[in-house]
């Protein structure tokens, strides 16, 4: 497997899929290289799982088309799906296997020659924390460690490509981390395409985010263009003698400045510029009082609740 | 009498496998080899879910109380049948040429397998696909580098080799009777190979029928009032058909009676003409399965 930069791995083209007189996805297309991670965000019923079904040959579209490593996943499904690892929305567990016979079912299915098997078992099994649950039942097995199990299901033929439907639902924190930590790590020679509801996560983990409201996308950047859409970066200032809001925004660098509460400010940062050493210094040398400092998290969540929600008005 | 040829039967299979699909445009007679995909590591992608199946199978408890009922059931009336076999014996010998063991023993003892299979082949059928599509597993299959032809029949195979366990058990209590006697063993090929015919039969309608639904006991319900309807149908229709010379219609409804087809296969005979009968039903339902797992892919 070479690592080349400009691959293109997955590409699809207007995908449309219509249920009856109900318009589920309209014309979606999404391009992927090698090695990045594409986040898919969108309110519920918007369209991303479906979308998902289509990438991976669950689904037929109504129109377009899809081709994995320039192999057209409708005219030769088997040579496309077998660089495709799929983890659905319901991770598709035979709860009556044990663990590691499960991956092995899985490998088997995507047609790990055998001499390569059991290597590639074991390095699923250890990248996905499953090691020491190998011998036990999938049904015995806590949501977390399903859903583990789940993504060892869609990496252990280590394909070109790896779409995750909600990969982080009903994980605890400490998971969430680790699973972020193993995408990271497909995303370095894998293709990732990547669906969830939690923001933060998309602006961690994700090169790209493609935002899709009622079947279409509404918006598809890169994570640095999508900071430049909110107009560049924010934090959250706290001062227990808060200076006039006037004062903040005199800050060479500094857009913006508007009182969140009483003591705390939302400030924002013009493009390119980044004056936190300036408005700390300013702090301590007018004694405002400092006592928190924080990146506004909110800036994906803007762009998601503003398009969905405009959309929603109009 | 109705001319039997192969050829017939050949021509059926053609018509079966058309009627379904008017609906659809007329598909290509891709050889079968092709829609299969090549040896990896020495095994048929099929034979990888027929074991996962065969494994799930053993995992619940529902194969094992067949397979329990089952031998009780069958053994219990093998064992009575050789009681009477035991007490008549010295009269039977006293006629110019009379049954043997095979046929006064043997025999029943198959043909009360082919009823308990019509009732046990659609409860180890039914959670084939249906299950599959309930805990929604179907996915891992479908989004794997597989053909719904390998996914069927993999799954086909794998209900298969459950059900010739059970013929191999039953065939043991015969077996046993070359410890006093001798078997008439063409008699007994012959049962052998027609039960298994059947049982085939019963299960590809059973997985036909658990594609239907995503709840694996209305699935065992479709499979056993197909299964039903078609003996009975088949049975008065096939016999009243010929005897107004009707013979395509005739011979559909021969196809569609596995339990008539299973009586010259009784008798101890191979019929070529039943034998294909059975292997187009068998067929049919299999292809019916597939163009269904294809249909919900394009239906979602």
């Amino acid at each position: 497997m070479t690592v080349h930069a400009a691959e293109i791995t997955v590409s699809a083209q207007g995908l449309s899929r219509q249920f009856g007189a109900h318009t589920a996805v309209d014309g979606v297309s999404l391009e992927l290289k090698r090695g990045e991670i594409l986040g898919f965000l969108g309110p519920n019923g918007a369209g991303k799982t479906t979308t998902m079904q289509m990438l991976t040959g669950n689904l037929a579209p109504s129109s377009g088309a899809v081709s994995i490593c320039g192999v057209d996943l409708f005219e030769r499904p088997t040579a496309a799906k077998a660089r495709l690892g799929y983890l659905p929305e319901h991770p598709p567990l035979y709860r009556e296997l044990t663990v590691r016979e499960y991956i092995d079912l899985a490998a088997r299915l995507h047609r790990v020659a055998k001499p390569a098997r059991a290597a590639a078992i074991d390095d699923a099994l250890a990248r996905c924390g499953l090691a020491e649950v190998a011998q036990k039942l999938i049904g015995s097995l806590s949501k977390g460690y399903q859903q583990r199990v789940g993504i060892a299901q869609a990496i252990v033929h280590r394909p070109d490509v790896v779409i995750l439907d909600e990969p982080t639902i009903g994980l605890d924190p400490n998971q969430i981390r680790e699973i972020r930590n193993l995408i990271r790590e497909l995303g370095a020679n894998h293709s990732v395409i990547l669906s969830t509801h939690i923001l933060p996560e998309v602006e961690s983990v994700c090169d790209r985010v493609q935002i899709l409201h009622h079947g279409a996308t509404v918006y598809g950047d890169t994570i640095a263009g999508l900071k430049q859409f909110h107009g560049g970066r924010m934090v959250l200032a706290g001062f227990k003698r808060p200076p006039a809001a006037g004062e903040i925004a005199a800050i060479s660098g500094v857009a913006r400045a508007e009182a969140a509460s009483e003591t705390v400010f939302r400030v924002n940062f013009a493009n390119g510029a980044d004056p936190t050493d300036e408005l700390v210094r300013r702090a301590v040398e007018k004694s405002w009082g400092l006592y928190q400092l924080a990146p506004a998290q909110s800036s994906l969540e803007d762009v998601f609740v503003h398009l969905t929600q405009k959309e929603e008005q109009s | 009498m109705f001319h039997r040829s192969p050829f017939t039967a050949y021509r059926l299979l053609l018509t079966a496998y058309r009627l379904p699909f008017t609906r659809f445009s007329l598909p290509s007679f891709t050889p079968l080899a092709s829609r299969l995909s090549p040896l990896d590591g020495g095994q048929l992608m099929i034979y990888t879910i027929a074991g996962k199946e065969l494994k799930s199978l053993f995992a619940s408890p529902l194969a094992w109380v067949v397979l329990t009922f089952m031998q009780i059931i069958l053994a219990f009336g093998f064992l009575k049948r050789l009681d009477d076999f035991m007490q008549i014996q010295s009269q039977l010998i006293q006629m110019p040429n009379p049954p043997g063991i095979t046929e006064l023993v043997v025999a029943p003892l198959f043909a009360t397998m082919a009823v308990v299979l019509l009732f046990a082949v659609p409860l180890l059928a039914m959670r084939l696909i249906a299950e599959e599509r309930r805990n929604q597993t179907m996915v891992l299959l479908v989004s794997a580098p597989l053909s719904m032809t390998e996914i069927v029949l993999g799954k086909f195979v794998g209900l298969a080799a459950f059900l010739l366990l059970i013929v191999g058990i039953t065939t043991l209590m015969p077996l046993a009777l070359l410890l006093g006697g001798r078997l008439d063993f063409g008699l007994l090929a012959g049962l052998v190979i027609g039960v298994v015919l059947l049982a085939a039969c019963f299960a590809a309608v059973g997985l036909y029928a658990s594609c239907l639904t995503a709840h694996p006991l209305v699935a065992a319900m479709i499979a056993f009032s197909l299964l039903l309807g078609m003996l009975l149908a088949g049975e008065t229709a096939a016999d009243g058909l010929r005897g107004r010379g009707w013979h395509v219609p005739a011979a559909l409804a021969q196809v569609l009676s596995p339990l008539k087809n299973f009586e010259p296969f009784a008798k101890g005979m191979i019929d070529s003409y039943s034998l294909a009968c059975m292997l187009l039903l068998i067929a049919a339902f299999l292809v019916l399965a597939i163009r269904r797992l294809d249909a919900a892919r394009l239906r979602g």
